[in-house]
């Protein structure tokens, strides 16, 4: 029996791994992909504190190798459930049966998809949910992005910079996004806003080709593209959980600035649960809370 | 056996024409994912005696990228007898990926 399961080898959770063991608990983090999350995409981090520059993949490796350091366990495996035993918690994977005192939830989120029937099997041909990591991949090309929050004006803006065109959809005909960032994009001549519309179609043979996008008014427009980015938000990885802790509609899980869940013993940390913002500095922030309020809960059973 | 380099000028003796089942990472220096997959791909180069495993930078061989419709790294493609079986985007783990050569 471990004191404290973490799920997810994000900021968040390595970070809680870290407060933890220094307060000599047993530790095990579960994650179903690589350490790190989605900061390995991120070129460039300039706003954590200390260091002015430093690439996602290496913050997220020294945070894993000084949470390995300290003693934590680190096992790659899925978890698809929790069954809750009062005063400890079965944490079941893909292979394995784990049981700790005390759960700290820490899997964040991922890219939302805009549901078209083949957009995973064009996932690496043509379709992208990260303009940072392809973007390189269309020099000179033809490019798409369909969203209209920062993060889609901010691909589109660094996609202009490499493609020789970039469509810029979006199904309002405002952005919730930077004045300043919408501004940049207006001076840019290869930057085409199409908006009240919506992707409504992939067109493919072995790689996209062209979209279809709808408009509110009804007319259909097919756009010949050789890549789409896809920036429509990130839902958080609940899902799971659902049985056990209180979600809010958008998914996110009910807890506050203490990271406790509505069950005795789960915890949750980052981008998975309800906040304001959600930046590298306020997931590291709830790893150490959430770690400190297991602690405390453990020491109290 | 250790990761092959390749470059436009051995891709065709190295993975075209080789005699084993080869398995190509399509990667560059600026992709954290390629970065964190990269020890996975060395242990299987090692541990695969019946495997080629090579690596190609698709900053320096960006003809072979656009040949092989690479357009999202890391990008994993299998080939055997000089054509793909298999291809696989994005971060895996070291049972998915023998799984997608078949071990």
């Amino acid at each position: 029996m471990y004191d404290i399961i973490i799920v997810g080898a994000g900021p968040a959770g390595l970070t809680a791994a870290i407060y933890a063991r220094r307060a000599q608990k047993s530790v095990l983090v579960l994650e179903a992909k690589s350490y790190g999350g989605q900061i390995i995409n991120t070129l460039d981090i300039e706003n954590y504190p200390v260091e002015e520059h430093i690439s996602g993949f290496d913050f997220a490796t020294k945070l894993f190798n000084q949470a390995k350091a300290l003693g934590t366990e680190v096992v790659f495996e899925k978890v698809v459930d929790i069954n809750d035993l009062g005063n400890s918690k079965e944490v079941i994977t893909t292979k394995n049966k784990y049981t700790g005192k005390a759960v700290i939830l820490a899997t964040g989120s991922e890219n939302r998809k805009l549901g078209l029937s083949n957009e995973d099997e064009l996932v690496g041909k043509g379709i992208s949910y990260c303009a940072t990591c392809d973007g390189a991949f269309y020099k000179g090309k033809v490019t798409a992005v369909v969203g209209g929050g920062n993060t889609a004006l901010e691909d589109a803006l660094y996609l202009s910079d490499i493609a020789a065109k970039v469509y810029l959809i979006h199904r309002r005909d405002e952005f919730r996004a930077e004045e300043t960032t919408i501004e940049q994009l207006k001076n840019r001549e290869n930057v085409e806003f199409v908006l009240n519309s919506s992707v409504t179609k992939l067109n493919a043979e072995d790689r996209l080709s062209s979209i279809e996008v709808t408009n509110k008014d009804g007319s259909v427009r097919n756009i010949d593209v050789n890549g789409l980015f896809v920036a429509v938000g990130r839902i958080p990885e609940n899902q799971n959980f659902a049985r056990l802790v209180d979600l809010d509609d958008a998914g996110y899980i009910k807890a506050g600035e203490d990271c406790k869940t509505n069950c005795a013993g789960i915890f949750t940390a980052g981008d998975n649960r309800i906040k304001e913002v959600r930046q590298l500095v306020t997931a590291t922030g709830d790893g150490a809370v959430a770690a400190t309020n297991a602690i405390k809960y453990i020491n109290s059973l | 056996m250790a990761v092959i380099e390749i470059t436009k000028d051995n891709f065709e003796t190295e993975v075209l024409k080789s005699d084993k089942k080869v398995l190509a990472d399509f990667n560059a220096d600026w992709c954290g994912p390629c970065k964190m997959l990269r020890p996975i791909i060395d242990e299987i180069a090692e541990e695969k005696e019946n495997i080629k495993v090579v690596s190609i930078n698709i900053d320096n061989e960006d003809e072979l990228a656009e040949k092989y419709n690479v357009s999202s790294i890391p990008c994993l493609v299998v080939f055997e007898n000089g054509n793909e079986t298999r291809r696989s985007v994005g971060f895996i783990q070291k049972d998915e990926i023998e799984n997608i050569i078949g071990e």
